[in-house]
């Protein structure tokens, strides 16, 4: 077989634990540019991350994501009107300590990438985004805020983001934290003292469809290692283990939550991913909205949809869907085993009349076709809590 | 886990046993790990040539999807129906319950080019120190 693991490039770049993922025997990965761990076989790997994030609480290092703040200039309103000319939800409908999914899009109406947009105060707003599109993404907001009276910063190397997730993540998170917790709602987020760091970013945000926080600390090696090591230590008792890009990915795929590159890109635009909720057709103009008004008269060419294996097979990112006759109509966006429902499941661009649950579709393993079939997604959605968050209110 | 001294290997990080003109194939203790939790194998029927130096099944974690190479050419006598059910088998025991197929060689001499447990232990010592360089 060949070498599954990617050689270190010297100017590959690093979060401010490298050095812990290196101690903890993690398997590095390139990642868009950044040397980070795919996962840690010495504590059980990808699976059993994954199923810990599941059934009990996982420790992520995701400080590879960017941060752009947009603030007030000399007048008020002018940071609210930059990030509603630049994003396609609305904005103006969160409160001070409330986030929402969105996405930044080209005047065609595809994706310059998908973030999350915190309001943090009165007119002052900071966008979390990818990191294999940071450069080109504060490339775009620098250019397209221009014209608007705010101020943009780029915080991105000045914090570690830590994603704790899973149903215990809020127990584990509580030992570290005089901020009440219990009351934070799903996409809502707060400032307290976290292991000592005062005014810390508390999210109860995250992209693995389970609950969870992400918290945001100063991007020294020796905070970051302090707030990542006191997190394991607060986890014993949950069993907590670190978990890599890899488990990352497969909990995102059972929860339907796109990737840029993959489900999304730009040439994919909003309706064909199937994001409609997100984007606010009605809030005001913003870019990529006459593009797609335009692209909503003139109907899908293709849609979004979730599939199950049925054959022996899995089907991975790429791969070609035939039609029963092996005629070609689409591709495979995402695939991969899911730990969670011990099938082989992908998501896939196909002709909007084959996305009706049970159609078949084929995908191309190798020299076979494999038989698979259009299921519901998402394909795993978290049980609901005894007292639960209140979901989606953000969307 | 140790290699066996009467193995030889490839690059590529397949194992060799040979009893008589049959060589019993398996991936490397090295690749399972490189691999993760294996979940999927693939491999040809009996009856089927494979051809040295060139791919004749995969094997596939989770994560990633690995061609298996053939070190020697020949013809499958046998393939290792216990992995359908229980592939992790390649985890647990790679150099053991977790081979692959068995082949009938054209030329069981051939075996004799690969590399022994000493100069494969060597190779796969240099490829983790530039792993981890």
């Amino acid at each position: 077989m060949e070498s599954v693991t990617t050689p270190p490039i010297t100017d590959l770049r690093k979060t401010a634990l490298n050095a812990v993922h290196r101690r903890l025997g993690a398997k590095m990965v390139n990642f868009g540019g950044w040397d980070m761990p795919v996962e840690y076989p010495a504590t059980g790997g990808l699976v059993a991350e994954h199923k810990a994030v599941r059934s009990s609480v996982g420790l992520f290092d995701v400080s590879h994501m960017g941060d752009i703040r947009i603030h007030s200039g000399r007048t008020p309103g002018g940071a609210l009107a930059a990030v509603q000319h630049l994003s396609m939800n609305d904005a103006s409908k969160l409160a001070i300590g409330q986030a929402h999914y969105s996405a930044m899009l080209y005047p065609q109406g595809t994706f310059v990438d998908d973030v999350i947009v915190h309001r943090l105060g009165e007119d002052d707003y900071l966008l979390v985004i990818n990191a294999g599109t940071r450069e080109k993404d504060i490339d775009w907001v620098r250019e397209n805020t221009k014209g608007f009276d705010c101020v943009v910063e780029e915080l991105s190397d000045a914090y570690t983001q830590l994603a704790i997730q899973g149903p215990r993540a809020q127990d584990l998170l509580q030992k570290l934290t005089e901020a009440d917790l219990a009351p934070i709602k799903n996409y809502w987020f707060t400032h307290g003292t976290v292991c000592g760091l005062k005014n810390t970013l508390i999210a109860r945000t995250g992209y693995t469809g389970e609950d969870g926080f992400e918290i945001y600390v100063p991007s020294d090696v020796a905070t970051s290692e302090m707030v990542w090591n006191k997190v394991m230590e607060s986890g014993r008792e949950f069993s907590i283990i670190p978990c890599g890009l890899g488990a990352r990915n497969t909990l995102r795929l059972e929860s339907k939550m796109a990737l840029y590159g993959h489900e999304i890109s730009d040439k994919i635009n909003v309706w064909e991913a199937g994001l409609d909720r997100y984007c606010k057709m009605d809030k005001g103009d913003f870019i990529g909205r006459a593009a797609l008004e335009r692209a909503k008269a003139a109907g899908l060419t293709r849609a979004l949809v979730g599939l199950e294996m049925v054959d022996r097979g899995i089907a991975r990112d790429e791969y070609c869907c035939c039609d029963e006759n092996g005629s070609a109509i689409g591709v495979i966006t995402s695939g991969s085993p899911s730990p969670t429902l011990c099938k082989n499941i992908a998501l896939a661009y196909v002709p909007p009349a084959m996305t009706a649950v049970g159609t078949p579709i084929y995908v191309q393993i190798r020299t076979q076709k494999c038989k698979a079939q259009v299921v519901a997604t998402p394909f795993y959605k978290r049980p609901k809590k005894a007292v639960a968050p209140q979901a989606a209110a953000s969307v | 886990m140790a290699y066996p001294a009467n193995y030889r290997y490839t690059k590529e990080h397949e194992w060799v046993e040979l009893s008589g003109d049959v060589a019993k194939i398996g991936i490397t203790d090295y690749a399972q790990h490189e691999l993760g939790d294996v979940v999927f194998v693939e491999v040809p029927r009996v009856g089927a040539k494979v051809e040295a130096g060139k791919t004749f099944g995969t094997v596939e974690s989770v994560k990633a999807v690995s061609d298996i190479y053939a070190p020697a050419s020949g013809e499958v006598v046998e393939a290792n129906e216990v992995l359908h059910g229980t592939p992790e088998k390649i985890n647990t025991d790679p150099h053991g319950e977790g081979w692959l197929i068995k082949v009938k060689l054209a030329n069981p001499a051939d075996v004799n080019s690969l590399m022994d447990a000493t100069a494969y232990e060597a190779y796969i010592a240099s490829q983790s120190k530039e792993a981890s360089a």
